[in-house]
């Protein structure tokens, strides 16, 4: 989208995004992290922040922060630290949020995007851990509210920020990013991904510079991107809304604005003066923590095939186009779903058509527990296409049984016997059927007969309809040929 | 010497509301503490690793296991004000 305003300028964007880990417990206390549970039961003094109380440091947040950075090439530093970063706000009561500042746990990787079919790399400065914070309603509606409201189940949630280099050159590279940003994150297993529950967060900061120019533009913050599609249109607003103002010889203001996604633009926050005054320090209840190498090596051997390579590999192995590959590699559960019916229906394509044509019309393709639960079992769909090979029932009809499968789970030949639709193989049984609609239709015989041979199709359409769409086509096509051949 | 201003600034930040009085007994204080912090300068501190602990302790860590949350009531009863299950604070303009 290179609208006339921008053509002079070159757009560059950086993305922070944060990122729940999927832990049992909080980060430094053992309160449930479960999303959904009722307001403040998932709570203790620590996750409350009351005075006197201690954080201990989870474990397994630092193991899944430490394969989220080798996925990405960063450096695990030897030596971490966490600091706290004081602000007022009644999300965080305690008045400081753990978080790290000067030594975080890894720094200078990169992650691979695809634009228009070229692999492009792009930085990643930093990775650290910190804590989440509570969640605030407002009471009534924004203009009228007299309070607001405050949920701290989330408080002590532990969320990882990874940092993008200002690398990023358009709102759909950014939101390129995001999504294989977040492909990572799901087959690390290290976070769910689901934006609409705010496991995913995602802020930007935007510039614009001459075309050519390599310094770089005063930068505008952008908060509150919490889906791709609202990534993609804030960024698109921003970069119109800088351009314009440049070109009528304005000059950008360093701000931070928040996306209105249902106004579709992004307004300035009121101004917060000390906003950026953290004063960051280390934190006194927690001592460092040294990164042992062999865990770290430990970690890496453990990890998993990830997204780019899986869809390398699938083109590889399976003959898949690079586009089927890159639809069914977007998550780990589309991918084994994929790789399990192929382990029991080896024909890739046909398979692949089917998931991207029934499976994913029904359910989304990055939604692993939706995906991972379905009832339509990758084994089910091989056996619903063993039926289709073996002519036991028509594709046609084995689109309807997929249908029934999904709502009903059952397996396929359980509602193929039930619904009687297995596809009418039986010579005799079509024959009849045959010579009953060529009966009914001297005209379109007439026509077959007068060298149009299109009628033929129309003819078998009739035996179809009267079978109920059950008979097999091969047969009926034979039987007709014969059947007009000797009339 | 530190600045009425910084202070004021430190003090807003702070969230503290200093009468005059109280703001210079405060820049008088934090000056003798920076003294102090510069009489602490002059040690040589060259091959000594920066700190930020007075133990000699790494990697204290838990496992990743839930232990029973506080309960709801108990957690909520010093509220000084709230509604249902929820703390009530005064409304934020920011957002
Ligand atoms: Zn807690």
């Amino acid at each position: 989208m290179s609208a006339p305003a921008q053509a002079g300028w070159e757009v560059v964007i950086g993305l922070e995004v944060h990122a729940q880990l999927r832990t049992r417990s909080k980060m430094f206390c053992g309160c449930p992290t479960a999303f959904g549970a009722a307001p403040n039961s998932q709570t203790c003094p620590v996750c409350q922040g009351m005075p006197g109380t201690l954080p201990v440091i989870n474990r397994t947040a630092i193991e899944y922060a430490v394969r989220t950075a080798l996925a990405l090439d960063c450096r695990v530093n030897a030596g971490c630290r966490f600091a706290r970063k004081h602000y007022y706000y009644p999300d965080m009561p305690k008045n400081f949020q753990i978080s790290q500042y000067e030594e975080p746990l890894a720094e200078e990787g990169l992650l691979e995007i695809d634009i228009d079919g070229a692999a492009r790399p792009i930085g990643i400065q930093r990775l650290h851990l910190e804590e989440d914070v509570g969640k605030l309603l407002h009471e009534g509606t924004l203009a009228t509210a007299q309070a607001s409201l405050v949920d701290f189940n989330r408080s002590g949630v532990p969320l990882m920020e990874t940092v993008s280099k200002p690398d990023l050159r358009s709102p759909e590279e950014a939101a390129a990013y995001l999504r294989a940003f977040r492909a990572v994150l799901v087959y690390l297993g290290v976070c769910d991904g689901n934006m609409e529950e705010g496991s995913l967060r995602c802020d930007a900061n935007v510039s614009l510079r001459p075309r050519g120019s390599a310094g770089l533009g005063t930068k505008v913050e952008i908060k509150n991107l919490n889906s791709f599609r609202n990534v993609q249109r804030a960024l698109e607003y921003e970069v119109q809304r800088q351009a314009q103002a440049l070109e009528a010889g304005e000059r950008i203001v360093q701000e931070t604005r928040l996306w209105d996604a249902d106004r579709d633009v992004t307004r300035p926050m009121r101004s917060k003066e000390y906003a950026h005054d953290y004063r960051y320090f280390p934190e006194p209840d927690l001592v460092p923590l040294q990164i042992d190498r062999a865990w770290v090596d430990a970690i890496r051997r453990d990890l998993p095939e990830l997204p780019r390579a899986r869809r390398r590999r699938f083109v590889a192995q399976h003959g898949l186009p690079p586009y089927d590959a890159g639809v069914l590699t977007q998550s780990r559960a589309l991918a084994d779903y994929f790789e399990a019916a192929v382990r029991a229906f080896p024909q890739p394509k046909l398979v692949s058509n089917w998931i991207m044509s029934e499976l994913l019309r029904a359910l989304p393709g990055d939604d692993e527990r939706a995906i991972a639960g379905a009832p339509v079992t990758p084994e089910r769909l091989a056996g619903l296409l063993g039926l289709v090979q073996d002519g036991t029932i028509s594709g046609r009809i084995a689109k309807d049984v997929f249908e029934r499968m999904l709502r009903t789970g059952q397996d396929a030949p359980t509602i193929v016997a039930r619904e009687g639709l297995t596809q009418v193989a039986d010579e005799a049984a079509l024959a009849a059927v045959v010579d009953r609609v060529l009966a009914q239709n001297p005209r379109a015989v007439a026509d077959y007969r007068g060298g149009k041979t299109a009628a033929a199709k129309a003819l078998v359409g009739q035996v179809m309809k009267a079978t109920g769409g059950k008979a097999n086509p091969g047969i009926v096509n034979r039987l007709l040929e014969e059947k007009l051949s000797r009339i | 010497m530190i600045s009425r201003e910084d202070v004021a600034h430190v003090a807003r930040l702070a969230r503290l509301a200093l009468e005059p009085d109280e703001l210079e007994r405060m820049r008088a204080q934090l000056d003798g503490i920076l003294a102090y912090i510069d009489q602490l300068r002059a040690v040589d501190v060259a091959g000594v690793e920066p700190t930020s602990h007075a133990v000699p302790l790494v990697n204290v860590m838990r496992e990743d296991a839930v232990v029973a949350p506080f309960p709801q009531e108990a957690m909520l009863a010093n509220a000084p004000d709230r509604v249902g299950e929820l703390f009530r604070v005064p409304r934020i303009i920011e957002d």
